[in-house]
């Protein structure tokens, strides 16, 4: 079967199979920041933004997402320009391995577009359903909060 | 040289890591994200039985589906007997393993493998395999091992290396110092503690995972998800019987290890199906192949027994450890030893101390090297029963510590007799900030105030809890790592070297250090890591050694290109050529005169005696230098329930001088959380025929975001004389300390000693119940 999908900005047409699942057809057409972790919506590693809400990709039937738009990880800078999110992540030392990164990146991006100002509370919910191994997630939260506060300072100069 | 660390301009510097832009944007750098046209998808059959002789093979059915390129099993394999542990050759591991083999010993192990045109086709080649197994009695348990008459699980005749396989023993380590029994008579106080430990796994989130095939010379290439690249060619040559130089490992870009992958699982099966088929091969574990058929942390009793002086001095320390290897023997010895090694010379004061133990095997999940290493079982009994003797002695535990520890321009007999499975080598310590340890995280927790008030809350109980630990940096006189760097005429630098980033930024710290001794800022330096054809050998990723061991290769080759910098640069400054320094990328000479870096290697390479500016150097540590840690936790106890929370933890850790800050805070973020729930929530539930009962990161529960405690990691400088710019190690040593922390602090909010990790919800309520029971 045939589904439409817009992908970071680009719509795009995909043959899939009824049983497959949209992680895998989003790394077969090449989104390999897309990561498989466990296959069973555990990990998060394969998260990515579905009409605008943080997904496990690896829960979704590919053909449900006929229409969708997606944004994955590759979406978010602009040629070379870092997204204000991956610059927190990298300046607070929040990436290891960069496996489970990908996902946390769109998990933030997501809990930042409805609120831009998080509590702490607020970045660990929005962030548990991210698993990572490496880290011991203090940076993570270093790095949201410090996303969030570069995201106002760019709405403010804009 | 040495450099003062206060000068230090590159290293010392919370400094970006040089793959980090790619892998914040998602670029395709993990194994899985190389994708090749004609690649085979490879499966593995596991067994269904613990132990079994496979008494009929039929593949026939699988061969015949359409889209199946070849099977595998031990009919069509080499049945080279080797190890799966990525240890230095020879490996002190036993050789008892095949690819595939007639008999199989734990549920997982290896029956067949499928290599068809796409996983679903493989799958369905998988089921279509029929075996007929001939049950034979197994081994469920630690205890059951070495009974007498108990079934032996390595009774072949061609493995090699195993302690006494009759009686399932594969290791057995025995050392004594001084007269341990005499000590214990000569004590004024005997504290004696017996803990046990869980199945656990590393979990990183990247299973492990490999693509093969074969190059424009028809040379195999495995890029794979490894921790040591070289000897996964080593022991891959090995098992499949080809020469060394037709195997070339690339280690990508990798999702985490903690010591999984410091493990040859995988890189045979899929180098024997490229070989055979010619075509590009992929096998990746899912994650519950990855919990049932890859490598766990040895699970352990041991038992420790402490004699001291009434004045808290201990003078007698006795250590008997079982560890139960699973199926196969991998890291067994190592594991066992460093269990003892890693753990006794802390506490160096006492003239009698005696390792004993054995590891055994049994028909169940495989141990192997997980981050700690052995030390993190040893610390639990250790430090439990030294919170035992500090409250027996009516003595402050920090202040029994103090008394008790190591100190600089001290040895103990134990770093000579004990060391990787084999005899240790002697060392004096150089460097060590433990009291400040002490002090620092002790003030931070606010000890002095805090402990011992049990305040409660509702049914929630307060309480607070220290211990402290050592590791190693290396394996002394067996690790090697080698490092080339060569010059451009941009005044940038190749750096090449074996050593093996796991996500821990050994890439980004091996290149401080570079570009501290050439004067030049980060970005000069061109990191090539973890390629066997193109980078000097290096053990790989294990023992808490890349720091220290290939920092001071790579700070060798950095200082040797320094000197031929300086050579060409000479004539170039002419008379003003005296006092010499690479700094801010140019040679600099006392007078103030300077030339670029550029211009020194644009003469030597095309104006005068032109030849390539490059050197390699390598490192073989002559010791292993410890850094110390100092934990402290406040946790709440829910007596109602048995609940743990870990509400404030502090680890105030001397890894000598942080080559990056930030980096070395993240080790130990990493390895506490990991610790934490390795301490109360992580373990591997075995069926009673041997299965893993919950394969699943849903069913078997890694730490998330929402179970962080308040976590300040404190980095309590040393400088160490013999490390690279004051540097020891900080990868392993953190993990260690959970375990005996909370055990301490739950004893000391409601006064049960727990023994047994993790420390469930049931655990706890049991021991207060019974402690209640006795009034």
């Amino acid at each position: 079967m045939r589904i439409n999908l817009n992908i970071n900005g680009t719509q795009q047409a995909f043959e899939i199979t009824p049983e497959e699942k949209l992680l895998d057809v989003l790394r077969r057409e090449g989104y390999m920041g897309v990561k498989k972790g466990c296959g069973s919506g555990d990990c998060g590693a394969c998260a990515v933004l579905f009409n605008g809400h943080a997904v496990n990709s690896c829960l979704v039937f590919a053909a449900k997402a006929d229409g969708a738009e997606i944004l994955t990880v590759e979406g978010l800078a602009k040629g070379r320009a870092l997204h204000p999110i991956q610059e927190a992540f990298l300046s607070v030392g929040a990436v290891q391995c960069g496996y489970c990164t990908p996902g946390m990146v769109i998990s933030t991006y997501d809990l930042l577009s409805r609120t831009p100002d998080p509590s702490e509370q607020e970045i660990r919910e929005a962030l548990s359903g991210n698993l990572c191994r490496c880290t011991g997630y203090v940076k993570q939260i270093e790095a949201v909060k410090k996303a969030a506060a570069l995201l106002r300072e760019d709405s403010h100069d804009a | 040289m040495t450099h003062d660390h206060k000068t230090f301009d590159v290293v010392g510097k919370s400094l970006r890591k040089v793959d980090g832009v790619a892998l914040v944007t998602g670029k395709p750098e993990f194994v899985a994200d190389l994708q090749l046209p004609n690649t085979l998808h490879v499966k593995i059959l596991g067994s269904k039985l613990a132990h079994a002789k496979i008494a009929k093979l039929d593949v026939s059915d699988a061969e015949a589906m359409p889209g199946v390129a070849c099977v595998l099993t031990y009919k069509n394999t080499p049945p080279t007997r080797h190890t799966t542990a990525g240890q230095g050759y020879p490996e002190p591991s036993p050789y008892d393993t095949r690819m595939f083999e007639q008999k199989v010993r734990f549920i997982g192990d290896r029956v067949a493998a499928v290599a068809a045109e796409t996983e679903a086709i493989a799958e369905a080649a998988i089921k279509a395999i029929h075996v007929e197994y001939e049950e034979l009695p197994a081994v469920l348990s630690m205890d059951e091992a070495r009974v007498e008459g108990a079934p032996v699980i390595h009774d072949e005749a061609d493995s090699t290396g195993i302690y006494d396989a009759a009686h399932n023993i594969v290791a057995d380590v025995d050392i004594d110092v001084g007269d341990v029994e005499k000590g214990f008579t000569e004590s004024d106080l005997i504290v004696e503690q017996t803990c046990e430990t869980q199945y656990a796994q590393h979990t990183p989130i990247e299973t492990h995972v490999v693509l093969s095939y074969l190059d424009n010379a028809d040379r195999l290439v495995l890029r794979t998800s490894t921790q040591v690249p070289f000897h996964v060619r080593r022991i891959v040559a090995q098992t499949l019987g080809i020469p060394m130089r037709d195997i070339r490992v690339i280690k990508p870009r990798i999702g985490g290890g903690f010591g999984t992958k410091q493990e040859v699982l995988l890189e045979d099966v899929a180098g024997w199906v490229t070989l055979q088929t010619g075509r590009p091969a992929f096998l990746s574990l899912t994650r519950q192949e990855e919990f049932a058929a890859s490598r766990t942390r040895h699970p352990m009793r041991i038992r420790v027994k402490l004699g001291a002086k009434t004045d808290g001095r201990l003078h007698a320390i006795e250590m008997e450890a079982t560890s139960n290897t699973g199926a196969y023997g991998s890291h067994g010895l190592t594991v066992l030893a460093n269990t003892g090694s890693k753990t006794l010379p802390l506490y160096n004061k006492a003239p009698n101390a005696h390792f004993y133990g054995q590891a055994v095997y049994t028909n169940l999940a495989v141990g192997g090297a997980y981050r700690g290493y052995g030390a993190t079982q040893g610390y639990f009994p250790l430090e439990t029963a030294m919170d035992e003797l500090a409250e027996r002695l009516k003595m402050d535990p920090i202040e029994l510590r103090r008394l008790n520890h190591i100190r600089v321009g001290e040895t103990s007999p134990i770093f000579e007799k004990l060391g990787e499975g084999r005899e240790g080598v002697s060392q004096t310590v150089k460097s060590c900030e433990m009291d400040r340890c002490l002090e620092l995280g002790a003030e931070r927790i606010a000890w002095a105030k805090k402990r011992g008030r049990r305040e409660r809350d509702g049914s929630w109980v307060h309480g607070l809890g220290m211990a402290i630990m050592m590791q190693g940096s290396g394996i002394p006189e067996i690790d090697m790592a080698a490092a080339t760097i060569k010059m451009n005429e941009d005044g940038s630098f190749n750096l090449l070297m074996g050593a093996t980033d796991l996500g821990t930024g050994s890439d980004t710290i091996l290149a401080q250090i570079a570009a501290e001794v050439l004067g030049v800022p980060l970005e000069k330096m061109l990191v090539t890591s973890s390629d066997t054809d193109f980078t000097p050998f290096d053990v790989g990723a294990y023992a808490s050694s890349t720091t220290y061991v290939s920092g001071m290769a790579v700070q060798r080759a950095a200082e040797k290109v320094r000197e031929q910098i300086l050579d060409v640069a000479a004539p170039l400054l002419g008379d003003a050529a005296e006092g010499l320094e690479l700094k801010h990328e140019a040679v600099r000479a006392a007078n103030g005169s300077s030339v670029s870096l550029a211009r020194v290697c644009q003469r030597a390479m095309y104006e005068s005696d032109q030849f390539q500016i490059a050197a390699t150097a390598s490192c073989v540590p002559t010791e292993s230098p410890p850094p110390f840690l100092a934990n402290f936790a406040e946790v709440a106890v829910d007596t109602e329930t048995g609940l743990v929370r870990v509400l404030h933890y502090v680890a105030a850790v001397d890894c000598g001088v942080a080559i990056n800050p930030q980096l070395a805070e993240g080790q130990m973020e990493g390895a506490i959380v990991n610790g934490i729930g390795y301490a109360l929530t992580e373990e591997m539930v075995l069926s009673s025929n041997g299965r893993v009962r919950n394969p699943t990161l849903f069913d078997y529960k890694i730490p998330g975001i929402l179970d962080l405690p308040k976590l300040e990691i404190l980095l309590v400088e040393s400088y160490e004389p013999t490390g690279p710019m004051g540097a020891k190690s900080v990868g392993e040593i953190g993990i260690n300390g959970p375990i005996p922390t909370i055990a301490n602090a739950i004893y000391d909010a409601v006064g049960v000693r727990l023994t047994e990790t993790p420390f469930t919800p049931e655990r706890v309520l049991t021991a207060l119940r019974s402690k209640e029971r006795a009034g």
